[in-house]
């Protein structure tokens, strides 16, 4: 599984996937970290909304997210106007590499050497790590299982806690040979210990960068819930600070952060609140004792406002990354984040990564799902993953007229053989008359029916033909 | 994901019964039992002699140009306004929540809508709209149930079936761990994904074996088929039936008598 370090996630192709997957479930350990972590979530998601009207509450949660996207370009109009006011510098950044100078740019004018920096999956996106410490400058995750994930050299195998793939004594392994502490299976002793080097990096660091959960048009407010209070340390102790978010995260007003909030916590976690919710407004303030002197807020299409064009993958921007859907995903569950090899692993990844990457390249990602469900069932803004998966099944083999695709890459996955098979079949089950000739014929000759069907009779035996099929029966029964 | 309001019919007098290729090419027996146990119920059952397979396999692969020249050939197959019962949360699924957006935009909208809004699972049929009252003369048994995802989460119906086992009194229903999560069928996901299905199937055996019923139902087909199919491979004692079958089997004083 440690196949992230030396990856470009951006140049993966099917083979790997598979060749990924069936290392991932050959190896105990990660199928045993993975279940019972995700055994655990799954139990704590539902004892957070014992007692709540959960369905209305999506339903709530959903139409805020819907009437936020309704009013993107406005909102973020909006957004900009206020944070300016409030002294918050904003920038647009097309693309990763766009907001990676942008963020680099900002260390060059003050000089910066080391940043400190909170969770955030955009500057994962990014690559933001990898980018700044090439041209010179040092960027330490401050968050937990991003401190964990960094010192081993990887990437986040989960959305919300990026090294779960890793049980405590594989940590303490890790810490002890990276950072010199002693071998322990006590969490607590491990997290003093990095807590210890941390305290350290904040206290010099000359730039902060963190993600943002909701950014609020109305009033300028940055949104960050966070439990360990690397966030309030990262965005308050050092004198500058960089927020850096895709720009699907705005939303109308602060009541739109109240549901938005109960349901990102409780999917997430299962918490009913984080330890710390902060909420950024301005950098700090004449007669303020603390805060950082300047705040900035990078705004990042990479890819969004494409999708932005479509009103049902539109459904994609909906998210506010809870990560519910793959810690309830029987796929992910099994291969672990690391498989995908993208960004965004799970049920999440597989419809929004295609349109970062393309078709060509995430062609594999569509079809990596039995369209179980479980991820929209649980999803709190009732984002409709299984059908979004469809859509771009179709998209990736392109043969649609009604619906003719759109997205970079699209009909990557048409072969020619597959289209055939699929003419085949169609032109055989819209005749009636052939397609009862034909079953009618399997069903006398089903000794000869093959032994052997590819991947299905790897683990299972063949299906059997009945001897007569049901359309037989019925005529003889006279009707 | 469900629809949101779901109102039953009254009872009717006819109704048309879609059997699905899986039923009709492999499970006939189960076909001939839910049209059976429609019968015994007073119901004359219609049986559209051009049907063929409501078009899911293509759908789900994304060849919908495909998918809707199987699936327009199935839209003329009932022409009275009677309930479509389909012995298959999948099928029924496809059927009731796909056709209308497989169609939009196309001169059969209408038709496709009209059609999904009185397809019913079976299962859901007998209890909630024949109000079907089970008598058990069978041997006692213990056995335990896979709900398919499609009937859990597109039809809504997971308490449907322990709900007509329960009216069965020599009958012991046991429920495996983690009984919502899927059994890894997905149709073609089963061979462009066989590992990962087959790490999927092996821990739903597992898990069915473990409640020691030695026997499980369930409403779905291809869950059937990829359960029962990974248990005999590997020698495991589990047996599969559909619930139809099952309910048939034990109310039926000729026992299963089919056709």
């Amino acid at each position: 599984m440690n196949q992230s370090t030396a990856e470009d996630p951006h140049h993966i192709d099917v083979k790997e996937f598979h060749s990924r997957a069936r290392a991932a479930i050959a190896n105990p350990k990660i199928r045993q970290n993975f279940r019972k972590a995700m055994d655990g979530l799954i139990t704590k998601r539902k004892d957070a909304f014992e007692g709540w009207d959960l369905e209305a509450l999506r339903d709530l949660g959903a139409n805020v997210r819907l009437r936020a996207l309704a009013n993107l370009p406005d909102l973020l109009e909006q957004l900009e106007t206020k944070l300016t006011a409030n002294g918050i510098k904003v920038h647009w950044a097309i693309d990763g590499d766009e907001a990676c100078r942008i963020v680099r740019n900002i260390c060059v004018a003050r000089n910066a050497k080391t940043v400190i920096k909170g969770k955030s999956m955009v500057s994962e996106e990014m690559e933001l790590n990898h980018y700044l410490e090439e041209r010179g400058i040092e960027a330490l995750e401050s968050d937990l299982g991003e401190y964990i994930v960094q010192l081993a050299g990887e990437t986040p195998s989960h959305i919300i806690m990026p090294a779960i793939h890793k049980n405590t004594g594989e940590i303490s392994e890790l810490m002890h040979e990276k950072t010199g502490t002693d071998l322990s299976n006590d969490v607590e002793y491990l997290t003093a210990s990095a807590r210890l080097q941390l305290r350290e990096k904040f206290m010099n660091a000359d730039v902060g960068v963190t993600g943002v959960n909701f950014a609020v048009a109305e009033t300028g407010t940055l949104c960050l819930v966070e439990n360990e209070g690397n966030g309030r340390m990262t965005t308050t102790v050092p004198p500058c600070h960089i927020a850096v978010t895709g720009i699907e995260k705005v939303v109308g007003n602060l009541e739109d952060v109240v549901p938005l909030l109960a349901l990102l916590t409780r999917s997430a976690t299962g918490q009913h609140i984080t330890t710390y919710f902060n909420m950024i407004s301005s950098p700090r303030k004449p007669g303020e004792l603390d805060g950082p002197e300047e705040v900035h807020l990078v705004l990042v299409d990479n890819g969004r406002s494409s999708i932005y064009q479509d009103d049902e993958l539109l459904d994609t921007l909906r998210c506010i990354r809870c990560g519910a859907c793959m810690n309830h995903c029987p796929v992910y569950t099994r291969v672990g984040g690391h498989t995908y090899g993208t960004t965004y692993p799970g049920p999440i990844g597989k419809i929004l990564m295609p349109h970062l990457i393309g078709l060509d390249e995430g062609r594999h990602l569509p079809t990596a799902s039995s369209l179980c469900g479980a991820c929209g069932e649980v999803c709190p803004v009732k984002i409709p993953i299984p059908d979004l998966l469809v859509r771009l099944r179709q998209e990736s083999v392109d043969g649609d007229k009604l619906n003719p695709a759109k997205i970079r890459g699209h009909g990557a996955k048409r072969g020619t053989v597959e289209a055939m098979i699929w003419k085949g079949w169609s032109w055989m089950h819209a005749r009636p008359g052939v397609y009862r000739f034909g079953t009618a014929i399997a069903a006398r000759l089903r000794k000869l029916q093959p032994r052997q069907l590819g991947g299905w009779t790897k683990y299972r035996t063949a299906p059997k033909l009945a001897a007569k099929t049901l359309h037989e029966r019925m005529k003889e029964r006279g009707q | 994901m469900a629809d949101p309001i779901k109102i039953y019919p009254p009872k009717p007098s006819h109704v048309y019964f879609y059997a699905t290729c899986l039923i009709d090419m492999f499970y006939p027996d189960a076909g001939m039992a839910g049209i059976q146990l429609l019968e015994r119920e007073g119901i004359k059952v219609i049986f559209p002699e051009d049907q063929t397979c409501c078009g899911q396999p293509a759908y789900t692969s994304g060849y919908h140009d495909e998918a809707r020249a199987v699936a327009k050939a199935q839209l003329n197959l009932f022409p009275e306004d009677w309930p479509i019962v389909v012995p298959s949360g999948s099928c029924g699924g496809m059927m009731r929540k796909h056709y209308p957006s497989l169609f939009k935009k196309t001169d059969q909208e209408a038709k496709a809508t009209e059609i999904a809004a009185r397809t019913w699972e079976l299962t859901d049929f007998l209890l909630n709209v024949c109000h079907i009252k089970l008598e058990d003369l069978g041997e006692p048994t213990t056995v335990a149930m896979h709900t398919s995802c499609s009937a859990r989460r597109e039809m809504g119906i997971a308490e449907v079936g322990p709900r007509l086992i329960g009216q069965l009194q020599n009958v012991n229903l046991v429920e495996q761990i983690r009984a919502e999560e899927c059994c890894g069928f997905g149709g073609t996901f089963t061979v462009r994904h066989p590992e990962i299905s087959g790490a999927m199937v092996s821990e739903k055996v597992d898990a069915l074996t473990d409640t020691g019923a030695g026997a499980f139902v369930t409403t779905d087909c291809g869950c059937m088929m990829n359960i029962a199919g990974f248990a005999e491979k590997n020698n495991k004692p589990l047996e599969g039936q559909h619930i139809l079958s099952f309910l048939w089997e034990r109310t039926s004083p000729t026992n299963g008598g089919g056709s």
